[in-house]
């Protein structure tokens, strides 16, 4: 079964090499796999570094945001024919140990998309003036989308090749982690979500969505639905 | 249609000249297409009769349940802008999209390009 796993990164020279190196020591107990990195505009060391690690580089020649650097990732694996695909953030937030948990249950065929959810078992890994915006994401992911989730903002997440060749990603920035939702709704995939560790750091803290963003990506979600 | 104007008739009708001029002169280079001419000049028009004629507005208030002439433009434009400034965002968001699109090609031409060196 090949496995790839995508890792969408925007500056993030200071820890992409030990995020891969990780990721690496995990994927080999897995077998047959293949690091992407989407490295989407990014103005500091990113690619060289991904390059020397020996990760397979994407590089966009203009920063476009989450949404456009996973369509990437989406758009190679299909061309590569994954059987597998994981996305992970290139901020070092996610452990790898949990890749298998991830992907145990596409492996087993019980799901065509799997979330790695950071408040299934409780809320203590979030930060408190996380918790609003991951919360009424859920709250909106319901809304709109008619599905329960824990963590509709993971970037965590496991999805099967016939997952993977129906979804279409259209929009550009944080707003995708929802758009993935509204796809999984209108293709009727079948969603699981397993529990997964995520390491607040500082420096992972500064990036990812912020409270204040969260009402531009709310606008921007109304905005695609409603045209 | 009144022998003198007011003031502010005379500018008005000076500024929907030009802007009337504009949408004829991009249609005729061919930057804007025949549905989009029509709209404009429809908008341009009708407001060069209501700057020439302020009763046809009022009238036109009357039928639709509005007291003055001058509220029922009001509503109408807001309406109108409202909507435009949707399409608007609508289109700049497509634009967005073909350059992530394009973005994307380049990124995944250039991986198949230094694949292949290799």
């Amino acid at each position: 079964m090949k496995t790839i796993v995508i890792v969408p990164a925007y500056n993030e020279a200071p820890v992409i090499a030990i995020v891969l190196e990780g990721l690496k020591r995990e994927l080999l107990k897995i077998g047959d796999f293949e690091i992407v990195v989407v490295d989407d505009g990014s103005t500091d060391r990113t690619f060289e570094i991904a390059k020397i690690s020996g990760a397979t580089t994407l590089k966009h020649p203009i920063n476009r945001g989450l949404g456009g650097t996973l369509g990437t990732g989406f758009a190679y694996a299909k061309r590569e024919k994954a059987d597998l695909v994981v996305t992970f953030d290139g901020d070092g937030q996610h452990d790898p140990n949990d890749i298998h948990n991830l992907i145990g249950p596409i492996q087993r065929r019980e799901a065509d998309v799997v979330i790695g959810s950071r408040t299934m078992r409780g809320w203590g890994q979030i930060p408190l003036d996380r918790r609003p915006v991951v919360y009424l994401s859920n709250l909106v992911t319901k809304m709109l989308f008619g599905i329960s989730t824990t963590d509709s903002q993971s970037g965590f997440r496991a999805f099967s090749k016939q997952a993977v060749k129906k979804i279409s990603i259209k929009t550009q920035e944080m707003e995708v982690s929802s758009e993935l939702f509204a796809e999984i709704n209108r293709l009727n995939l079948k969603l699981v979500e397993v529990p997964v560790r995520v390491h607040y750091t500082r420096y992972s803290r500064e990036k990812g969505q912020t409270n204040l963003n969260a009402f531009s990506v709310l606008l921007r979600l109304l905005l695609r639905l409603g045209r | 249609m009144p022998s003198i104007f007011i003031p502010i008739q005379i500018v008005l009708i000076l500024f929907l000249l030009f802007a009337f001029s504009r949408v004829y002169l991009r249609f005729r280079e061919g930057t804007v297409h025949f549905g989009t001419f029509l709209f404009w000049s429809a908008v341009w028009i009708l407001a060069l009769v209501g700057v020439l004629y302020p009763n046809f507005t009022t009238w036109l208030a009357n039928k639709i349940g509005i007291g003055r002439g001058a509220d029922a433009v009001i509503y109408l434009s807001l309406a109108i802008i409202f909507y435009l400034v949707y399409r608007t965002n609508v289109f700049v968001e497509n634009i967005r999209q073909e350059i992530t699109e394009l973005t994307r090609k380049i990124a995944l031409d250039q991986e198949t390009r230094n694949k292949k060196k290799k």
